[in-house]
């Protein structure tokens, strides 16, 4: 059976020419990148390149590029280690209400240790209000994290201008740019942000890398312990062959940003308009221009969203869903509540992400299948009156 | 994660509706959690003679509900009231932890279902 990838959103497939480059550094560059001998230095060399490509994609100084085990240890280090190492200062951090996991569960760790958490709301487009962050600075803020896109419904938030509140105010401001990286223009110098989030696993790189970016000055604990590493700031030694082929799909996925991006927003609006025309009762989530160019999510009425991905996957097509079932949860995908959608319409939600390798011919046959799969599970639901 | 028995009770499932003349309704689950099951039944003779259902859920949900149903088609109330979610779990060649609650649901719907025929029937 023919399979068709549609959760980009989730992780991307490695490109070919990241594959090529970490192969040799597998084979050969073993070396330990601390070691004095040409063996080390052969690995700090390849680190060191690396940790330049990805400063310049993003338009930082190399020592301000710190590597991580990926995008969940660096949204833990910059809120953890932000707020311990200014705790003297304040214990108050702003957050929001649709925030991955990994800065949520932080933010709830770091209020079991003394410190205040704001978790802001967001409109019906899961868009967050500046003007909220800036009421909410008070004397003890001594951090707001706020993510750049939602990895759920797409929404890309205002984060310019949030930092832009917060350098007036003088609070340190971390993005979480992990779904936004390689979907959209990233330039941390232009966008006011002290710390930043990336990961390698959703730009066609490898899994278990990623990297922050701390602003040079900001004053911030370590989170792992051990070795001098990551000029004494993250203990362990690197994964040289991550690294570089992290380097590697940074240089590429910012290489053609602009076309691919266009390319899938084309997709994706495409994909929007022919549900919302063809199916009843059919409501698209988050916002419908500020958002990332390869997300699609819609909530279907009375139907439940595993069940539809089970039905999905039985044809070949690989989504995914807010609801509880595909979570062990009880409750829904917590972004869809934030919106204020009902437990029941949330459960119904499905996404579709859209990477460089789609086409329309995979849109076209999602698009022509979905129907009659919705059909036969609201025939099943004692909540659809036909 | 499903087995094969699951995913096709779920493609197909048996006795999928509702029964226009039943004797006996239960609905269980809300659309808060994700889950509602409806089983209708028709008996005669206190012998379920035929039995319909309709889920709101998840892939094990509809597949809990469909082998249930086959399970007590043709049995006495008595024996259908014997059925429990892990003999419906067993059917199936089981489920994942997560997943053991749709079977709680089915046995609850059938359970439910027995009780509005008898609560009409001392009437």
């Amino acid at each position: 059976m023919q399979r068709r990838y549609f959760d980009y959103a989730a992780t991307t497939p490695i490109d070919k020419r990241v594959l090529e480059v970490m192969i040799p550094q597998i084979e050969n560059n073993f070396g330990n990148p601390s070691s004095v001998y040409s063996f080390g230095r052969e690995a700090r060399k390849s680190i060191d390149e690396s940790r330049d490509t990805v400063a310049r994609v993003l338009n930082a100084e190399p020592k301000e590029i710190f590597f991580t085990s990926g995008g969940t240890e660096a949204d833990n280090w910059a809120i953890i280690g932000t707020a311990f190492a200014n705790k003297n200062k304040g214990n108050h951090i702003i957050t929001t209400s649709i925030e991955h996991h990994a800065v949520l569960h932080t933010c709830k760790y770091l209020e079991k240790h003394g410190f205040e958490v704001s978790y802001l709301p967001v409109d019906e487009y899961g868009m967050v209000d500046p003007e909220d962050v800036r009421n909410s600075i008070k004397e003890s803020t001594i951090l707001i994290t706020v993510m750049y896109a939602n990895n759920e419904i797409g929404t890309i938030q205002p984060i310019k201008k949030i930092g832009e509140i917060a350098r007036e105010n003088d609070v340190y401001f971390h993005t979480d740019a992990v779904q936004a990286f390689g979907s959209i223009e990233i330039d941390v110098k232009d966008l006011n942000v002290d710390m930043m989030s990336i990961s390698g696993h959703k730009i066609y790189g490898p899994k278990g890398i990623g990297a922050l970016y701390i602003r040079k000055g900001v004053k911030i604990d370590n989170l792992i312990h051990g070795g001098g590493q990551e000029r004494k700031k993250r203990a362990g030694t690197e994964n040289t062959p991550a690294i570089v082929g992290f380097a590697k799909a940074c240089e590429l996925v910012t290489e053609n940003l602009k076309e691919s991006a266009e390319k899938a927003i084309e997709l994706r609006d495409y994909m929007i308009k022919n549900i919302l025309e063809n199916i009843d009762e059919v409501r698209l989530n988050g916002h419908p221009t500020e958002r990332l160019p390869g997300n699609v999510n819609v909530s279907i009425r009375y139907i439940e969203g595993e069940s539809i991905l089970l039905s999905l996957d039985l044809i070949g097509i690989a989504a995914s869903s807010g609801s509880a079932c595909t979570s062990g949860a009880l409750d829904p995908s917590h972004v869809l509540l934030a919106i204020g959608l009902s437990h029941e319409i949330a459960h119904g939600s499905l996404r579709f992400s859209i990477g460089k390798d789609t086409t329309r011919e995979e849109v076209d046959f999602v698009l022509e299948k979905l129907p009659a799969i919705i059909q036969r599970l609201r025939d099943m639901s004692p909540l659809y009156n036909s | 994660m499903y087995t094969d028995k699951v995913i096709d009770q779920f493609q197909n499932p048996r006795n999928v509706g509702e029964l226009a003349d039943a004797d006996g309704v239960g609905e269980v689950g809300s659309p808060a959690c994700g889950d509602i099951m409806k089983m209708f039944l028709k008996i005669e003779n206190d012998v379920i003679v035929d039995v319909k259902f309709k889920t709101f859920g998840c892939g094990a949900a509809v597949a809990t509900s469909s082998i249930a149903t086959e399970m007590i088609m043709g049995k006495t109330l008595e024996e259908a009231e014997k059925l429990t979610n892990s003999m419906v779990v067993d059917e199936l060649g089981g489920l994942p932890q997560e997943k053991v609650h749709c079977s709680v649901l089915a046995e609850q719907a059938i359970k439910a279902a027995i009780k509005d025929y008898r609560s009409k029937e001392v009437k």
